[in-house]
């Protein structure tokens, strides 16, 4: 499978070098040729076709476009697609399984977390980055660990009361 | 938006990358926790040819505290790594103050301490940090390793006096000469700005007394400003309520702001005075405040 910018060209000019990479995103290994200019976010959203990772002001600010990489938080606007090469990615699409929403979902449907979802994804991947770290987080660890993250409408009550109420759930569940 | 062309290789080992940026002649750039290199990159402020990656080299992402109380940190250390550090928390209060400061917490999680002292804003904090402890960048190019004082390293905004097939490798900072006090403060609009104004302080005491002082600024001048006369003022004295005023006084001299959408010069020089004077009026034991 080849990924260019759409608006460069929908194939790669023949003079374009590219580079087999293998990632594995939310459990299942892709194999994708790439551009070294192409971002992650790029990749997985026109590449991959995976829609859940926004992409809100492509200058590093908002985390809308945040994902895991082996794990940990990144703004996927601002990683080339080759540095996942032989990495482990984890997207909203990965949170859910077929029958069932993560209890972060389950959070932020529970607690009204959000109003037009656009900063949600990256919320939710924030907040699991978080909760794998620290079960039992205050509102302030909240609040702090999301605080790369930009929220235009909730006012962001409702998002530290979903993160929370996901914790307790989780807490339970593990128990 | 994305980047103009560039090639893009992942070495393995420092010599490798080292061999392509010589390869490239000053057209390749080291990339780091890509967190101020990809976006200039986006807005094609940069369009280096060549891309040297330097996550894929193993080893890099230390950060520890040697025997003789020297602290080194990696050029793959992250700012999140230097927060939550144990031994930071133990031994660097200026460097554990200022971690939770630098941008925001998904930033931090992929930006390096070593980056962001190598690309020399004039507002950030790691450089201000790293020059008022009195610092030092170890670079590493073709015909081995060199050290360069924090104040040879950065020489203007955004310029470093890296050769082009020079890769910083560490930071080190001294041991300090006593014991290692000091605080770092900075304003910023709203969580994860860049600082309006900032000030580093760092303090060697032996006993009641200063026995080595630095104090830097970011954000307060087209660079980052070595507050050389106010440390001066520190030197050898006891932290008393008139040597922390002179101390301030002489940091408001050394600050050089500008008015912008962040707040005008006069307020920004209010701010770093203001910041020394907490700061070190924190530091001081209730004998020396009293003397
Ligand atoms: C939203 C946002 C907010 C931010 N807020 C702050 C803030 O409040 N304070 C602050 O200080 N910073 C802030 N930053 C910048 C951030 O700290 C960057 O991580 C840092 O400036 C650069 O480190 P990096 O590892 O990401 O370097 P990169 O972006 O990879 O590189 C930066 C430059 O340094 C060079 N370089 C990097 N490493 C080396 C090396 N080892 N040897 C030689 N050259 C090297 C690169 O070639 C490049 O020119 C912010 C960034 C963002 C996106
Ligand atoms: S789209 Fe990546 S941070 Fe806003
Ligand atoms: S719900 Fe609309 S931006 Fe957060």
């Amino acid at each position: 499978m080849t990924s260019l910018y759409d608006e460069v060209a929908p194939t790669p000019a023949a003079d374009v070098p590219t580079r087999r990479i293998t990632l594995n995103v939310n459990g299942e290994d892709r194999t994708v040729d790439v551009e070294p200019r192409l971002l992650l976010a790029h990749l997985i959203r026109q590449g991959l076709k995976m829609t859940g990772t926004h992409t809100g002001c492509d200058t590093t600010n908002c985390g809308a476009c945040t994902i895991l990489f082996e794990g940990r938080p990144i703004k996927s606007c601002t990683m080339l697609a080759v540095q996942a090469d032989g990495h482990n990615i984890e997207t909203v699409e990965g949170m859910a399984s077929a029958s069932e929403l993560h209890p972060i979902q389950e959070g932020f449907k529970e607690e009204h977390g959000l109003h037009c979802g656009f900063c949600t994804p990256g919320m939710m991947l924030a907040a699991k980055a978080l909760l794998a770290e620290n079960p039992d987080p205050t509102e302030d660890e909240i609040r702090w660990a999301l605080s790369g993250n930009l929220c235009r409408c909730t006012g962001y009550q409702n998002i530290v009361k979903s993160v929370l109420w996901a914790a307790k759930k989780m807490r339970a569940e593990s128990n | 938006m994305y980047p103009s062309r560039f090639g893009y290789e992942a070495p393995k080992t420092v010599e490798e990358a080292i061999a392509i940026l010589d390869a490239h002649g000053g057209e390749a750039k080291i990339l780091a926790g890509g967190q101020s290199l990809v976006p200039m990159m986006k807005l094609r402020f940069a369009s280096p040819e060549m891309l040297v990656d330097l996550n894929t080299i193993a080893g890099l992402d230390f950060h520890r505290v040697d025997a003789d109380g020297s602290i080194h940190i990696g050029a793959l250390c992250r700012h999140e790594d230097l927060e939550k550090s144990e031994v930071i928390k133990k031994s660097q209060p200026t460097i554990a103050a200022a971690a939770s400061l630098v941008a925001d917490p998904i930033v931090r999680a992929r930006g390096t301490f070593v980056g962001s002292v190598c690309h020399a804003d004039p507002q950030g904090d790691w450089a201000a940090a790293l020059t008022a402890l009195g610092g030092h960048i170890v670079a590493q190019g073709p015909k081995g390793t060199r050290d360069i004082a924090m104040k040879d390293f950065v020489i203007g905004p955004f310029q470093n006096t890296l050769a082009f097939n020079e890769i910083a490798i560490e930071a080190v900072i001294p041991a300090p000469k006593g014991i290692a006090r000091g605080g770092y403060l900075k304003l910023e609009r709203r969580v994860g700005d860049f600082a309006t104004a900032s000030v580093a302080v760092s303090l060697d005491m032996v006993g009641d007394t200063v026995a080595r002082a630095g104090i830097a600024l970011a954000g307060v001048g087209g660079r980052t400003i070595d507050a050389t006369a106010a440390a001066s003022v520190l030197n050898g004295k006891k932290l008393t309520a008139e040597n922390i005023s002179l101390a301030a006084a002489a940091v408001a001299a050394a600050a050089e702001p500008r008015t912008d959408h962040r707040g005008s010069a006069d307020y920004k020089r209010q701010i770093v005075k203001t910041f020394v004077e907490r700061i070190l009026t924190g530091l001081a034991t209730p004998s020396q405040k009293a003397a």
